[in-house]
């Protein structure tokens, strides 16, 4: 018999969280900020489902309801990786060690 | 782009993302973490767009749209200033959740798109994906805005509740599972609009009832929803890289609110069903009498601290109001010059998010080796002359340990009280955010400092 892809999907979904959470664990407290700000800018990976929804269709029609969501949704997507990224960047450069 | 080909990527980009969060270990290595972040976010955009392959007229809308995002994200994330932080990750969070609450429904609209079947057909377990992560997104969004709202100050931070607020809530969640079975059935578009527009207003409903100093409980966890929403969306869109990533963001914000909550000794559920100010009755209005208080100004602070060996500073939300944490800083140095051994210690849950003190220390050059946490540094306020409180109360007071009558019983505090002196930076004598008098004023060896955090500073780095 054979497995349904979505069994395979629940694993790595799940193994993840597994991975997540030792990961996680091992964040240092001081960069608890950084890490909410990267975790932002991760989760933005959103994207692809957003350039997907853009591009979908034919090329007659490029705004759709269905592609303007997709578009919307590529704007704020954006704002966020860039924005969070970058933040996360500015973070980490102040974090300095005591000169001796 | 093959399909299989497009997965492996996905897989990389994933891996990358992992290697980021990893990178956060320690400072050292973290700023290589975000580039292996960057990467994974790079790769996955390059493959859609290859798997896609359409590089018509729409592409060039695409790469307008996202040059336009991207240049609004870098202007905030270039101006931001460092204490608005908080706000600033519960804004983004918000865009998240409308982001995937966008790329739902347009699966639902044109679901042949995504390979999901038509409209009308929608494979059952695509349907049911799609309007849990559609349902999480706009809990996300909506609660994040109120997180938002409350943080700027837009909105006050006390907790808004009411009768039966809880049974409301209760009622909304039920009626989105039973909505999310009729969609099944029915494939209506109405009962998708539905459950989209009542997960919006739970997401209200969730967060204000919650205080601000809780917030930082509520950051976490709205950072965790974002996590499961984009894994929702990744599930039907069959993703790997967004599978990934909702999963290790979901797990991240729950260990954060985990954190968080053992940080002031409660649980969870007490956190998301109600504030402090709430609960509170006993020593609030027992002991407002007149007790004594000594309090000094700038030269005294000056003095003992000079002729202090060792001097723990306690920063707390005060500080990041003030935005005293530069006059701070000169402060230290000034201490340094004169040999005084200076450390920070910092409560997990001193200011308005994780990790919020140890940012705005890092942005006044504070090196990070000589911040402590809690449990490091607690050892040592019994061998230290001075520490010196700046706008944190309620994460100092004795009465956690000793008093079983108060609200904050039991919640982990930092031993200010051993050290040989106190220093309390801090306006009036009025209680903190839980409601509750700080016995610490009123102790032999505490000095009070009425002042601004950072007019107070500035002048003791003066009579320095």
């Amino acid at each position: 018999m054979e497995i349904d892809p979505f069994i395979f999907r629940l694993s790595i979904f799940i193994l993840s969280i597994f991975v997540g959470y030792y990961v996680v664990w091992s964040v240092t407290p001081s960069l608890h900020t950084p890490l909410m700000s990267v975790t932002n800018a991760i989760s933005s990976v959103i994207i692809v489902g957003a350039i997907i929804a853009a591009l979908a269709g034919s090329s007659e029609k490029i705004f759709e309801t269905s592609n303007i969501f997709g578009f919307l949704a590529i704007v704020l997507a954006a704002v966020n990786i860039f924005g969070g990224f970058l933040v996360t960047q500015r973070m980490l450069q102040m974090y300095k060690k005591k000169k001796k | 782009m093959t399909a299989n080909l497009s997965a492996l990527f996905y897989l990389i980009s994933g891996i990358l993302f992992i290697l980021a969060l990893r990178g956060l270990s320690s400072p050292e290595t973290s700023r290589q973490g975000n580039y292996f972040g960057i990467a994974g976010m790079a790769i996955a955009i390059i493959v859609t767009f290859l798997s896609v392959g359409n590089f018509g007229e729409g592409f060039i809308y695409v790469i307008v749209f996202l040059i336009i995002g991207g240049s609004i994200g870098a202007f905030i994330a270039f101006r931001i200033p460092m204490t608005a932080m908080p706000e600033l990750v519960a804004g983004f969070h918000s865009l998240v959740g409308l982001a995937a609450v966008f790329v739902a429904i347009s699966a639902f609209l044109k679901p042949e798109a995504f390979g999901l079947g038509n409209i009308g057909n929608i494979k059952l377990a695509s349907l049911i994906e799609m309007s849990l992560g559609a349902a999480i997104g706009a809990i996300t969004f909506s609660g994040s805005i109120i997180a938002f709202l409350k943080l700027r100050g837009i909105m006050s931070g006390s907790p808004i509740t009411f009768k039966g607020q809880h049974i409301i809530n209760l009622f909304l969640g039920l009626m989105i599972i039973g909505l999310i079975f009729y969609l099944c059935i029915s494939q209506s578009n109405n009962i998708f609009w539905s459950i989209v527009m009542i997960s919006f207003l739970i997401g209200i409903l969730l967060i204000i009832p919650i205080g601000g100093a809780d917030m930082p409980v509520v950051i976490s966890m709205l950072n965790s929803y974002s996590g499961w929403a984009a894994a929702g969306i990744g599930f039907t869109l069959e993703n790997t890289a967004l599978i990934i990533t909702g999963a290790l963001v979901g797990s991240s914000g729950a260990i954060l609110s985990y954190i968080m909550c053992k940080g002031m000794n409660r649980s969870f559920f007490n956190v998301i069903l109600g504030g402090w100010g709430a609960t509170d009755q006993s020593s609030n209005t027992k002991s407002k009498e007149q007790k004594p208080v000594k309090s000094g100004n700038a030269d005294d602070a000056a003095f003992l601290m000079k002729n202090a060996s060792s001097v723990i500073i306690v920063p707390g939300y005060g500080m990041a109001v003030a935005q005293a944490q530069h006059a701070l800083r000169e402060m230290v140095d000034a201490l340094k010059k004169n040999g005084v051994k200076v450390s920070y210690a910092i409560h997990p849950v001193a200011g308005r998010m994780p990790g919020h003190m140890n940012v705005l220390l890092a942005e006044a050059n504070v090196p990070y080796d000589e911040v402590f946490e809690l449990e490091e540094i607690n050892n040592d306020f019994a061998n230290c002359d001075v520490a010196y409180v700046i706008g944190a109360n309620d994460v100092t007071n004795p009465v956690a340990k000793s008093d079983p009558q108060s609200p904050i019983y039991g919640m982990p505090v930092l031993d200010v009280e051993k050290s040989k002196s106190v220093l309390f930076v801090k306006r009036s004598l009025s209680s903190g955010y839980a409601g509750i008098d700080n016995d610490l004023f009123y102790r032999d060896n505490t000095l009070m400092l009425f002042s601004d955090a950072k007019k107070m500073t500035e002048e003791i780095v003066k009579s320095l």
